[in-house]
């Protein structure tokens, strides 16, 4: 059981939403940690600083931060699972994200925001297959 | 000026996710868990972005080129094909699997549990490997991120 926060929520979703709009209104560039992440390791990022591993250091920084000044308890943490889920789990969401041209910042916020139609039903198929691939975890092979 | 926006773009994007709880994954596995042990944090968290992301948006580009960058590199909006589709189906399955989607993650690591390395190391893999794949296959137009 975890907690439903909306507040913390709320504002959590504020803020990446702030950080969004900075990133078009700054660079025109849509925040999709999938791509930046990509790009970074095919060495398709610019050069030795730039901007897509700064967004990823700011994003570790802020992560930290936010934890020091108490806006979040790392002690709470749980994995699902265990080592091989967390394996395949992680070259599906990479595979997935490469081939899919997104994820949840990339389609989920942004797309949907530019009311793109990719983006649409990117969102719908993902996220429709997460919360059966759950069912089917927790429910029916009763993990 | 445009590494400082990238990286405070950055700064505000790791604390909306620790803030959230989304750096929890059982938190947003349970998000996902509708008949079970059901956390709905996960709907505000993506309102509140999308409210703000939809207005900015709107604000930011109406403006000739962005502040920073010569100009808007924005990904298509239309042409659905089998790798869009596929490649949800993939990341959801994944998603579903761990709770993790690729900013949690990544974001997760400053806190130095060995899954958030496993995952981080395994999506990197699967990355390369589609990434591979695609120049292979030379399917299609070239990658283009949506996110």
């Amino acid at each position: 059981m975890t907690d439903f926060t909306p507040l913390a929520g709320t504002a959590g979703g504020l803020l990446i939403g702030l950080s969004a709009v900075i990133l078009m209104g700054g660079l025109g560039r849509i925040a999709g940690v999938s791509g930046i992440f990509r790009m970074l390791i095919t060495g398709q990022a610019e050069g030795a600083a730039g901007w897509q591993l700064l967004f990823l250091l700011g994003l570790l920084g802020g992560t930290i931060l936010t934890a020091l000044l108490g806006g979040f308890d790392p002690g709470t943490i749980v994995f699902p699972g265990n080592p091989l889920t967390t394996v395949i789990g992680g070259l599906l969401v990479g595979a997935g994200t490469v081939l899919g041209s997104g994820c949840t910042s990339g389609h989920g916020i942004c797309g949907l925001s530019r009311l793109s139609q990719r983006s649409i039903v990117s969102t719908v198929t993902f996220m429709a297959v997460a919360v059966v691939t759950v069912y089917l975890i927790r429910h029916v092979m009763g993990g | 000026m445009q590494r400082l926006a990238a990286l405070l773009a950055g700064l505000m994007f790791g604390a909306g996710l620790a803030l959230s709880g989304m750096v929890n994954p059982i938190k947003v596995q349970n998000f996902l868990d509708i008949s079970g042990t059901w956390d709905p944090t996960l709907i505000f968290v993506m309102g509140a972005g999308l409210a703000v992301t939809f207005t900015g948006y709107r604000l930011v580009m109406q403006q000739p080129q962005p502040l920073f960058a010569p100009g808007f590199a924005l990904p298509p909006t239309h042409g659905i094909d089998q790798r869009l589709v596929g490649g949800a189906c993939l990341f959801g399955a994944g998603w579903g699997l761990t709770g993790f989607c690729p900013g949690p993650a990544i974001a997760s690591l400053v806190f130095g549990y060995w899954p958030s390395v496993l995952f981080v190391a395994a999506m990197a893999a699967g990355m390369l490997a589609a990434h591979w794949f695609i120049r292979r296959t030379g399917s299609g137009a070239p990658e283009n991120s949506d996110g």
